[in-house]
């Protein structure tokens, strides 16, 4: 396949950053969208070109460090997955490809694709935790009876794995989405509730003081969300804020 | 937004459903709507909280559409909202300014001319007036045509506000997918009744 590259390319955060045509040749269906930007990379470095910076850990889907936009989406033109599950077969010989960092003011650029996601962890910092002694004489947590649905969302708002696609996505560059499911694996387990009504209020302090946008329930971000995150965690963490507020 | 998003539809309801009386009482349209025109409870304590509660909701809409807009400085180049969302759900600011010029139309039409007829020339009292100059309203296609049109946009707001506002206010039960379908019939209903009224006085002036 050949493919014709529109990178964004930005020294660091401080300098005005462009787009950058690079043409691609030899790439096979059968790679992911990263190897791809790596035989780039491998093809800049040779012309002695600066190579294109862009966050990758795992390769796996599992840890979130990969973002990219590209061609308009989170994580590219599939549902359902993080930018190093995409593979080439999803573009043809000839396709153009526009590729950006995730942006929000929230998010600022790093250098290239890469952004600083920092602003994440402050929100974590500000509650997302429970103040449990695990110092080996923990409770085993099977003596606990948990209702079936409450431990299965908790499970599914836990597997959020913080890559910020629904910031990316989001008209408004909000984060309800990973912080109500910060949130909500929390508060559907008994562990959480002790500290129920300050995680809520201090992680939405924190997201505000962020500078992230309001959600106005677009959905967006649950489509694009690589861990099928749902939105009616943002409901439920709606209700919590409401309660704790009151 | 959600609470006095919520408060409107529910005057939008009443509104409806006084309306609607038009096309088949012309008695019954005079008696509510003199009752509506003339009791001291709506017309000092309820018309009030309504024009406060439409005056906040705009203010808040737009407010809120520029502290987002903060969020992103640097805007994509390339941006596919389609594929993940609504064209509506990403434009209710557009449907809301539509519907705002609509009001501003409206209160011309009809909420002016009433304070003035009431309050300013304080002309006595007719409870049969209203039928009348509600028919008059639309003897104009070009009047309907533009209310039928706002109506449209009005539909649009609501297909996504109305179930919006009960995510915003922590509505998160089972019977949410209920809700929905609730909010959806009655985001086509009330706007489709609202412009079956104006083409029925327009066809029957």
């Amino acid at each position: 396949m050949k493919l014709y590259l529109k990178i964004w390319r930005q020294t660091n955060t401080d300098s005005n950053g462009s787009f950058q045509n690079y043409e691609i040749d030899e790439i096979t269906p059968d790679m992911s969208f990263l190897e791809m930007m790596d035989v780039l990379n491998e093809k800049l470095i040779m012309e002695g070109i600066d190579p294109v910076a862009f966050d990758h850990d795992c390769r796996e889907g599992i840890c979130g460090s990969c973002s990219l936009f590209i061609n308009g989406r989170a994580h590219g033109p599939d549902t359902g997955i993080t930018t190093c599950q995409l593979h080439m077969r999803k573009f043809q010989d000839g396709d153009s490809i526009v590729i950006e960092p995730f942006r929000a003011s929230s998010f600022p650029v790093i250098k290239d694709l890469v952004v600083d996601r920092k602003s994440f962890d402050r929100i974590q910092h500000a509650g997302g935790y429970i103040s449990i002694n695990t110092s080996g004489n923990t409770q085993d947590a099977n003596t606990i009876p948990i209702r079936k649905e409450d431990a299965d969302n908790a499970f599914d708002a836990a597997t959020c794995i913080g890559c910020g696609a629904c910031v990316a996505t989001c008209k408004n560059a909000s984060a309800m989405l990973f912080v109500s499911a910060k949130v909500s694996q929390f508060s559907y387990l008994p562990q959480g509730q002790v500290e129920a009504k300050d995680r809520v209020l201090n992680m939405v302090k924190q997201m505000d003081e962020e500078g992230f946008g309001n959600c106005t329930n677009t959905g967006a971000c649950e489509v694009e969300c690589p861990k099928g995150i749902s939105i009616k965690n943002i409901a439920r963490m709606n209700k919590e804020f409401l309660k704790a507020k009151l | 937004m959600a609470l006095s998003g919520l408060f409107l539809v529910v005057f939008l309801t009443q509104h409806f459903l006084i309306n609607v009386t038009s096309v088949f009482s012309e008695d019954i349209f005079n008696k509510l709507s003199h009752f509506m025109g003339t009791n001291p409870l709506v017309q000092f304590v309820l018309q009030p909280i309504l024009i406060f509660g439409v005056i906040f909701h705009f203010v808040m809409g737009f407010y809120l559409e520029i502290l987002n807009a903060k969020s992103r400085k640097n805007n994509y180049s390339k941006f596919s909202g389609g594929s993940n969302s609504s064209w509506i759900s990403r434009n209710m600011i557009f449907s809301g300014g539509v519907i705002l010029v609509f009001l501003i139309i409206h209160f011309i039409d009809f909420w002016i001319p009433e304070m003035n007829y009431k309050y300013v020339e304080a002309l006595p009292e007719d409870p049969n007036r209203y039928f009348e100059e509600l028919v008059h309203k639309f003897e104009s296609p070009l009047k309907t045509a533009i209310y039928s049109f706002s109506f449209i946009f009005l539909a649009l707001h609501l297909l996504h506000g109305f179930s919006s506002s009960f995510k915003t206010v922590g509505v998160d039960s089972k019977y949410y997918n209920l809700i929905q379908k609730g909010t959806f019939l009655f985001s086509v209903i009330i706007p489709a009744g609202f412009v079956f009224i104006a083409i029925f006085h327009n066809l029957t002036a």
